[in-house]
């Protein structure tokens, strides 16, 4: 599986994967700091947990059927910075939470984040390992993590939510080395649908582990 | 049960809906691993759950 592109591949191939790890990297970043700003206001306005579950319903009907239909053209990227800033919008009643809590644990969870993401991505930039084969076992995992995250909102079990956010953190740590090795061994060649993908398990890491940090952290 | 509570099941069903045909496809058309392919995989997910322990003994 492991295979040594660098040998095997044109130099246009070879320009063609940098100057999408570039486009992707750099809208990641552009998308993430909207976000950022935007998880700002939905603090500072104290948005109630109705109004942030209405902000991530209208991002994920946004994701799953305007974005796949825009990605090819320019508008791809006003859609994007939609989907990126509702959903950074819709953290704001959890991050308002966790500030009321600890603020550490936030500033935690932030840090903890970007050095899990750039430390993967870099580990699959570097290695330039195919992660191709994990496909179907992070698909698997995603729909049993979402089965159990259901259940538990009827069963309301302390333990079950622990576990759901450590496979989260798994999963999504996966997802970043699948996604990164997309981009460089040619799963994935539309940098918009890259860095939606990139970003939501950035936001999915993040959230994991706000609630790991929060449930299992001194206060 | 509040409205909350079945907003959030509703939009976790669709979820389930919407990766059901990703998933079939997923499992029929990834490669399979060798032992070498997954612990390239075991390793950073080790330290991953190493640093994360870390994180909440820091906290």
């Amino acid at each position: 599986m492991q295979l040594n592109n660098a040998v095997t591949r044109s130099p246009e191939a070879i320009l063609q994967t940098n100057k999408l790890v570039r486009n992707t990297y750099s809208l990641l970043s552009m998308t993430l700091i909207f976000a950022g700003v935007l998880a700002f206001v939905g603090v500072a306005t104290n948005i109630s947990f109705g109004f942030a579950l209405v902000a991530n319903i209208v991002a994920i009907v946004m994701l799953w059927f305007v974005l796949p239909r825009t990605a090819n053209s320019a508008t791809g990227i006003p859609v994007l910075f939609a989907i990126t800033g509702l959903l950074g919008f819709g953290l704001g009643p959890l991050l308002n939470h966790y500030l009321a809590v600890n603020p550490t644990i936030v500033m935690t969870a932030l840090g903890g984040t970007g050095a899990i993401f750039l430390g993967l991505s870099g580990y699959a930039l570097t290695t330039r390992k195919d992660f191709s084969f994990m496909g179907g076992f992070l698909m698997v995992g995603l729909v049993v993590v979402i089965g159990a995250a259901l259940l538990n909102i009827f069963l309301q079990m302390p333990a079950l939510f622990l576990a759901v956010n450590a496979a989260i953190v798994l999963i999504m740590s996966g997802l970043i080395l699948f996604q990164t090795s997309a981009l460089i061994n040619g799963g994935e060649t539309n940098y918009i649908m890259a860095t939606a993908g990139l970003f939501l398990s950035i936001l999915n890491l993040f959230q994991a582990l706000l609630h790991l940090l929060g449930m299992l952290g001194d206060d | 049960m509040d409205w909350l509570k079945i907003g959030t099941a509703l939009l976790l069903v669709a979820m389930l809906f919407f990766l059901f045909p990703h998933v079939k496809s997923a499992i029929a058309n990834s490669p399979k691993g060798s032992t070498q392919d997954w612990m390239g995989f075991i390793v950073p997910a080790l330290v991953v759950v190493l640093f994360v322990m870390l994180l909440i003994a820091l906290v």
